[in-house]
């Protein structure tokens, strides 16, 4: 029980790692800033929620585990309401998103 | 596995104060700082179980208040230029 606990958690470390650096290659690559932020957000939903799911599972039940349940309710009401007032204050500034080819 | 999440969340960091120093507009720059912000919380609940002490979730805790309001305050000052704006003004339809 323990030694699949620990593949377990240790697969969601893994996949939410890959998926951290997948989420920052994004805004390093995409053109315009709604699409960076939008590959941003990866970073913060399936990164932060597969790692956090990774450490509850070797926490087990504890007070380290209510920790990391506050943490990762704390990321998922912020980031949202962050991203929405990004996005806002770069519309009412002027920045316009990017629409398809010139020639369509 | 914990030494690869870790080093995963440094990567992550390095890539977004890349983009935080290249970005054009300042809203890029804020996207990547909140970013930095994110994935510095999580390394620290991470590292914290690297080293065996996990009262590091404490200061993670601390540190994701402190990061969604200086963004919402870095975002505020560059929409309206005041810190001590009020609300936005109401947007009558058509204008």
């Amino acid at each position: 029980m323990s030694a699949l606990l620990d593949v377990v958690s240790g697969a969601c470390l893994v996949a939410g790692g890959f998926f951290c650096v997948a989420g920052a290659i994004g805004p390093l690559r995409m053109a315009g800033f709604y699409t960076r932020a939008h590959a941003a957000s990866v970073t913060e939903t399936l990164g932060a929620g597969l790692l956090l799911a990774g450490l509850m599972l070797q926490a087990g039940l504890t007070l380290v585990t209510a920790k990391l349940l506050v943490v990762g309710l704390l990321i998922f009401f912020t980031s949202p309401t962050a991203t929405h007032a990004l996005a806002r204050a770069a519309f009412a500034r002027g920045v316009r998103p990017l629409l398809g080819s010139r020639k369509g | 596995m914990f030494a690869a999440a870790t080093l995963a969340l440094i990567v992550t960091i390095a890539l977004a104060l890349t983009r935080a120093s290249l970005g054009p507009t300042v809203f890029d720059r804020a996207l990547a700082g909140n970013m930095t912000g994110t994935s510095a919380m999580l390394l620290l609940a991470v590292m914290g179980f690297l080293t065996g002490r996990p009262e590091f979730l404490d200061l993670a805790i601390v540190y994701g208040l402190l990061n969604v309001i200086g963004t919402i305050a870095v975002l505020k000052f560059f929409q309206y230029r005041d810190l001590g704006a009020g609300g936005e003004p109401r947007r009558e339809a058509g204008s």
